[in-house]
């Protein structure tokens, strides 16, 4: 079968080359290994500019951070004195941004004000629910953008196009807190003929067990990953559909198509994949508004993931929470992009050599 | 076309994407250009180029569409003073009792405090699109410097800012803004600052990418020659060069803006003492609209968000389509 972007070291042969192209092979290999270091060089700067910035910006705040823990409730000067200890609050500065980056670096990201329990501790306790949420929701949206980002470019400007485009303009456009919010009246509270079909919040009715209560989280699970879905999935459907018209005028594909090969073949075969390279950046690159998705969904929905954790810690504010989730959304969206540039120059050889 | 300065020999345009305002020192396309200096002809070209602007915008629709949308929305707010007056956000002298249907009285219903929504919906237009048009333009002009300098100095300088710029970019935007807001007191300057300063890096890139385009060509190398200093280059030959992207660039910048006002006022960091949108979407919440099912307490704001949002989108797009015909936006 043709394959239109084989590595040119698989087509020349394996007898007559053969030395030359190990040595071709070997020099990929370390030009690859620099890229890796390279990124992950760069990640760990990033990362730590992340650490970094979650100390300072939280100690900008103006007023005590004690007055929040104790929440308006009159307090003795001991016992401020004592809360302070507690939190470390009573050191100088630079002494507790030591302290915290070297906490931070054994995973210690400090003591939640209102939960009086680890900030690690509820991080990952939450941590499972809120990737259950986004990872079903990112598989759906990324794969119902490619498919309808790949049909709309291919048939530009035909009525099919122009309403792909429109609706994902439009949903796009449209707050996804809102949405859940409508979507929760609809389907759960229930209006007019419609009954109330999927719960109003949470993650389990509770009291199920064995697949009784696999059913039942995916039963709550559907509202918020359709939200999540058409709100996020427009962006991914524009980025494919102006890669994949960026490669519809090139050469290769009308000599593909003067080879006689059907038209989904050249679309499946020769387009698509090209296409590809730039929308998986884009999509790793668009992950940071995916947080926000998920921050807004989970708060709307009492999801018990990260996101409905921000909003109860922002709400008191309750610093070190708020600091600690800082820390693991920013550090989420760097992992995943330096993975993808990871990937990026396995996929295309013309990157990263 | 709308300019009668266009004399009957000139040749119709050979592209239709070419930028606006080409560098000063071209000699004049047509040999009955008005006479009185390069000031004058400058400003001829400035027009012609605005009208083939125009001549192409308006065969997009979808970008018609996005234009009439926000002239509405434009005049519903500036005329928000007569129409509805300010008293309507006052809770004391309320008209209607609280949460009532829609009715003849009141069209869209009224809130948990009897004020009329509609009047509402119709006074919050005025900080939404007012928060959203700051921000974007603070956002903008943080990008475009950024952009302009980082593309004009290389070496350590633009390596920093780059580094920096894409730091910003994978940055979950939202983020960030939220913990500026936290950390900051309650007020619109504080939501325009956090929406503002997390949102610039993807203009950085573009402009950096535009200005070392224009960098490359010949007249700059002649201005240099000419004795033209960093100042002169940057504003005077990069920046209009780049201009027409910064407008796309903040109309598509506003739509973003809006939404993230409406977010952070629903998650509560906005004005308490203002009407927003978001604002009213967080009230509509805490009185308890989604489990009574009142959903047309819900709905009209949240509209209102999304054609605001939707109409800057589909104006920003045509912009970028008559600008750089190969992005392949439909019309």
């Amino acid at each position: 079968m043709y394959r239109p972007a084989a590595p040119t070291g698989q087509l020349n042969g394996p007898a007559p080359a053969g030395a030359s192209v190990r040595a071709a092979r070997a020099r990929t290999r370390t030009a690859y290994l620099r890229h890796v270091a390279g990124k992950l060089g760069g990640a760990a700067v990033s990362l730590l500019a992340v650490l970094v910035t979650s100390f300072f910006l939280f100690r900008l705040i103006p007023g005590d951070p004690v007055k929040y823990m104790t929440g308006g409730r009159q307090v003795s000067a001991e016992q401020l004195a004592a809360y302070r200890r507690e939190f470390g609050l009573d050191l100088p500065l630079w002494q507790q941004f030591t302290d915290y980056c070297g906490k931070a670096l054994t995973g210690d990201l400090g003591t939640s004000y209102q939960f009086r329990a680890p900030v690690i501790d509820k991080i990952t306790e939450a941590l499972p629910n809120t990737l259950l949420l986004t990872g079903t929701a990112f598989v759906l949206y990324t794969a119902l953008g490619i498919v309808l980002g790949t049909r709309s470019a291919w048939r530009r400007g035909r009525l099919g196009d122009r309403l792909n485009t429109g609706l994902a303009l439009a949903l796009y456009s449209v707050p996804s807190f809102w949405l859940g919010l409508l979507l929760i009246i609809v389907f759960s509270v229930g209006m007019g003929p419609i009954p109330g079909l999927f719960p109003t919040g949470g993650m389990e009715s509770g009291g199920e067990e064995g697949f009784a209560y696999v059913v039942d989280v995916a039963h709550h699970l559907v509202l918020p990953v359709i939200t999540l879905v058409a709100v996020e999935y427009g962006q991914t459907l524009l980025v494919t559909r102006s890669a994949l018209l960026d490669e519809m005028g090139s050469d290769y594909l009308t000599t593909a198509r003067a080879k006689g090969l059907r038209d989904d073949l050249v679309r499946r075969r020769h387009a698509v994949p090209n296409a590809m390279l730039p929308t998986m950046t884009l999509i790793f690159v668009n992950l940071g508004r995916t947080v926000a998705g998920v921050i807004l969904v989970e708060t709307v929905f009492s999801w018990p993931g990260l996101g409905g954790l921000f909003y109860q810690a922002l709400s008191v504010p309750d610093l070190p929470l708020v600091q600690g989730l800082f820390f693991v959304f920013a550090s989420a969206v760097i992992v995943m992009n330096t993975l993808a540039d990871l990937i990026y120059p396995l996929l295309d050889p013309r990157v990263g050599r | 076309m709308t300019t009668d300065a266009t004399p009957p020999s000139t040749p119709p345009s050979p592209s239709p994407g070419i930028p606006p305002s080409p560098p000063p020192g071209t000699p004049p396309a047509s040999p009955r250009a008005p006479k009185g200096g390069p000031r004058a002809l400058a400003l001829q070209r400035r027009r012609h180029s605005a009208a083939r602007f125009w001549k192409q915008y308006r065969t997009h629709r979808a970008g018609l569409l996005g234009l009439a949308a926000l002239a509405f929305f434009a005049l519903a707010a500036l005329t928000a003073p007569l129409t509805v007056g300010s008293d309507v956000a006052g809770v004391t002298s309320a008209p209607g009792r609280p949460l009532e249907s829609p009715s003849g009285e009141f069209p869209l219903g009224t809130d948990q405090f009897g004020r009329d929504l509609l009047g509402l919906v119709v006074w919050g237009s005025r900080v939404s699109l007012l928060v959203g048009l700051l921000a974007a333009v603070l956002s903008v002009a943080i990008g475009a410097l950024v952009g302009i300098t980082a593309g004009h100095f290389r070496g350590a300088y633009a390596t920093v800012m780059m580094r920096i710029t894409d730091w910003f970019l994978v940055m979950p935007a939202l983020v960030l803004a939220v913990a500026l807001a936290t950390v900051m007191s309650r007020s619109l300057g504080t939501i325009v600052l956090a929406i503002g300063v997390t949102s610039w890096p993807t203009t950085a890139r573009l402009v950096r990418a535009q200005t070392l385009a224009v960098e490359a060509r010949p007249y700059i190398e002649r201005a240099k020659a000419l004795g033209g200093g960093h100042w002169h280059i940057m504003s005077r030959h990069v920046l209009p060069n780049v201009m027409p992207l910064v407008l796309a660039q903040t109309t598509l910048m506003i739509s973003s803006s809006v939404l993230a006002e409406a977010t952070l006022a629903f998650l509560g960091l906005g004005d308490p003492t203002v009407v927003s949108w978001g604002g009213l979407l967080q009230d509509a919440r805490e009185a308890g609209a989604v489990s009574s099912g009142d959903w047309w307490y819900l709905v009209p704001p949240g509209i209102a968000i999304a054609l605001v949002a939707l109409a800057f989108t589909l104006c920003g797009r045509a912009v970028e389509s008559v600008l750089n015909p190969r992005l392949g936006v439909a019309r």
